[in-house]
């Protein structure tokens, strides 16, 4: 692969709708000139075996994401608050489906 | 299906449907083959995929056009046998399809030259009386409409691109450009089978793909080249000397050891 090329190109992440109804799904990145060039280039990589029926791409420099340093303060006090999750509450009998 | 059809026609109608479809067949194994040849080679993995798409689609033509055509030669030659055991003689593919790759402008061009032309002429035998060339030609169509915006994107980008790139594509063009012309001359193949709605006329396709490339070339900058004499001869079984190395490299294993399978 030719480095220049693909300093060139800008990254964008791909996300796939397997189809209707679903979401999309984060499947990867591709390199490309811009976003009509990702769409066809992520067809090309990711739907060769029928895997979506919906595409869309983003820039990868336009998603703004957590700060791993940040994790224990944003993420570690959900850790014992287990009766955030359905599953800690017992359900009675008559409730058959939930 | 084709085994059915058959026994409709005549034999002189059957033997054409036999010489249409391998120059279907041909056009696409050849420009297939070629396309295959940039895989691992291109610029980047993305471009890699791409062509090589658009080959396996190609081949996958290739496959039922040359099966037609097997049937209904009748000489128990099927598609594979047609591929790879023919000379370049027997080849009814265009001049534009074998030539060599050359750089990327160049595959581009070429791409964008043949699938504006094949596009419309799969969407028209999509209509033929034929069941097989019409089942073929309805899926095929859709592939190659990926083709042809594919190649039409990267006219555009290259066309418009640097100085570099745009000098390489009007290169590429005015070298390919004489070979266009045999892509709407016709024989008396085309006659016999078009009167039966059997193919497509090759002539009335051309003032579609004129205004398609002309719009494009207008809109990428391009100079549309002046071409005295268009080259031509595939229909015959005469071509340039690059189909024979293509085939070399294609056949070599069906030639040294054949009937090989894996």
């Amino acid at each position: 692969m030719n480095d220049s090329m693909n300093t060139d190109w800008e990254l964008f992440e791909v996300f796939l709708r397997a189809k209707n109804g679903l979401n999309h799904k984060h499947v990867g990145s591709v390199h490309a000139a811009d976003t009509t060039m990702a769409i066809g280039v992520a067809r090309d990589l990711y739907t060769r075996r029928n895997e979506g029926e919906s595409i869309w791409v983003i820039a990868s420099k336009d998603i703004t994401a957590s700060d791993p340093d940040n994790s224990d303060a944003l993420f570690e006090p959900a850790k014992d608050k287990i009766y955030r999750h359905p599953t800690f509450y017992e359900i009675t009998k008559e409730v058959k489906n939930m | 299906m084709a085994k059915a059809e058959n026994n409709k026609y005549s034999k002189t109608i059957q033997s054409a449907v036999a010489e249409y479809a391998l120059r279907l067949g041909d056009n696409s194994l050849i420009l297939g083959q070629r396309l295959g040849e940039w895989t691992g080679h291109s610029a980047a993995v993305e471009i890699d995929m791409a062509l090589s798409n658009m080959a396996l689609d190609l081949i996958g033509q290739a496959q039922h056009f040359l099966g037609l055509a097997g049937e209904m030669e009748g000489k128990h030659r099927d598609a594979d046998a047609l591929a790879f055991t023919r000379d370049a003689h027997e080849f009814r593919n265009f001049w534009l399809v074998e030539q060599a790759n050359g750089d990327f402008a160049r595959t581009i061009a070429r791409q964008f030259l043949f699938s504006t032309w094949q596009k419309p002429m799969l969407g028209e035998l999509a209509n033929s009386t034929n069941e097989t060339l019409a089942a073929v030609a309805e899926k095929a169509v859709k592939e190659v409409s990926y083709h042809q915006s594919y190649a039409r994107d990267w006219m555009l980008r290259l066309g418009g691109g640097t100085e570099e790139s745009h000098h390489r594509l009007q290169r590429a063009l005015d070298d390919l450009w004489g070979y266009t012309g045999e892509m709407f001359a016709g024989n008396g193949v085309d006659d016999m089978l078009v009167a039966e709605g059997i193919s497509v006329d090759p002539a009335a396709l051309e003032s579609g793909w004129t205004i398609e490339v002309d719009a494009v070339l207008a809109e990428a900058g391009l100079t549309k080249p002046a071409v005295e004499r268009m080259t031509s001869g595939g229909l015959k079984g005469h071509h340039s000397e690059h189909l024979g190395h293509l085939l070399a490299e294609m056949q070599f294993l069906q030639r040294a050891y054949p009937g090989l399978e894996w």
